[in-house]
């Protein structure tokens, strides 16, 4: 006897709560459900809030270069005007925003430097090099660079 | 002594009937040794027959029962039950996924997209036959990126493959750098023209979650900002030698 000629157990209701209208079929193919994705979908995890601030912290890096080129230009157009860009760079505003990038420029290098290890898989005699053995370097010299940066700022 | 019981709330969705899928309610035992799956089996056993979901191996080879718990995305089989007392634990169908039914999510797209990166070892003069000699340090080199089971969970934790329909995603390019790395594979040159593209490896913005959430140690963000690196010193030696390079033999 072929399967389809057997008597089919009846099939047990579900818990689900019944519809309230007929049910309506597709044919030949399913109706799929698409999850909506919230324009906040970064805020449901601290690694989605952290990996939003890193990109962010571009901005941050964008503003540094733009203030460091203001501040050649100043430079270069004498005392007067060197002067007058440190008055402006003296505002509480001002100031503000450049602790505000600080913060946003250690969360960018911090990360990239982490980000190096992953990127550069290094063997020597076939055993991977330890991730802080790539980082540790670039660590120590940016180190090294921001103290003679800081000699040469504070001995002035 | 009693066994406790843990509150399981399941997504259910009906393409015949629901709009969208709800949760329902379900109380399980939690068994020591029991972990999602066998509380999934619970419900369909013992509770509510309808329910839809995937699995196969029960041990964390066939990569098909991928679940959201708690908004994390697990394997079913590996995680215990016990570690989510005193409940409740929420299961959802795989996150950036159409869904099929419950728990069942559509993969068609990935599938088409693994087929895109040619993970097969590539050889200019066609498919060799005979023997390819390595030694285990050159398997050592694409060993960790060869485990992936393709349980999509990487899909699931990478923003990127929800927002940008056309990203090639984690798992897949992590196997284009497996086949790459591979000392028997000449294919190299031909994966780099194809996934060198925004849709590719560009598109990857280095979130991470989908090395955090693989229960192979697969590494597919490692392997991403690998092939970014290796992709970005051929686009430079092509820059700085532009009557005609090649790529060196691997």
């Amino acid at each position: 006897m072929s399967r389809a000629g057997q008597a089919r157990a009846p099939i047990r209701p579900s818990a689900a709560p019944q519809p309230e209208t007929a049910p309506t079929y597709t044919e030949f193919h399913p109706r799929w459900y698409r999850p909506p994705i919230s324009t906040y979908w970064w805020l449901g995890k601290s690694a989605y809030v952290k990996f939003i601030l890193r990109e962010l912290s571009s901005v941050a890096v964008a503003w540094a270069v733009a203030l460091l080129l203001v501040q050649i230009r100043a430079i270069s157009s004498g005392g007067d005007a060197y002067t007058r860009f440190l008055h402006r760079m003296s505002s509480p505003w001002m100031i503000a925003i450049n602790i505000f990038a600080f913060a946003f420029l250690m969360l960018h290098s911090i990360t990239w430097f982490n980000l190096a290890p992953k990127a550069m898989a290094v063997r020597i005699r076939g055993i991977r090099v330890p991730g802080l053995l790539i980082s540790g370097p670039q660590y120590a010299a940016w180190i090294a660079i921001s103290a003679i940066i800081f000699a040469v700022v504070l001995t002035r | 002594m009693n066994t406790p019981m843990i509150e399981m709330q399941v997504a259910r969705y009906s393409p015949e009937r629901d709009s969208q899928p709800y949760l329902q309610r379900f109380e399980v035992p939690v068994k020591p040794e029991w972990v999602i799956l066998d509380a999934l089996n619970y419900i369909k056993d013992k509770l509510d027959g309808t329910l839809t979901f995937r699995w196969s191996c029960r041990m964390g080879i066939c990569g098909s029962c991928g679940y959201m718990v708690n908004n994390e995305p697990k394997l079913g089989c590996a995680t215990f039950l016990s570690q989510y007392l005193p409940g409740p634990i929420k299961i959802e169908p795989l996150r950036n996924f159409p869904v099929v039914r419950d728990l069942v999510v559509e993969i068609s797209d990935f599938l088409e997209k693994l087929k895109r990166v040619r993970p097969w070892l590539i050889h200019e003069n066609g498919n060799g036959a005979g023997e390819y000699l390595q030694t285990p340090s050159q398997l050592e080199e694409f060993r960790q990126h060869s485990m992936c089971i393709n349980c999509l969970l990487c899909y699931a934790a990478c923003p990127i493959s929800g927002l940008d329909p056309v990203f090639i995603g984690p798992a897949a390019l992590a196997l284009a750098q497996r086949y790459n790395k591979d000392s028997r594979d000449e294919g190299a040159e031909e994966r780099m023209a194809i996934l060198s593209h925004p849709e590719g490896i560009w598109g990857c913005t280095f979130v991470g979650e989908c090395t955090k959430v693989c229960p192979k140690h697969v590494d597919p963000a490692g392997a991403i900002q690998q092939y970014k690196l290796a992709a970005a010193m051929e686009g430079m030696k092509q820059f700085l030698m532009p009557w005609g390079h090649r790529q060196e033999e691997r």
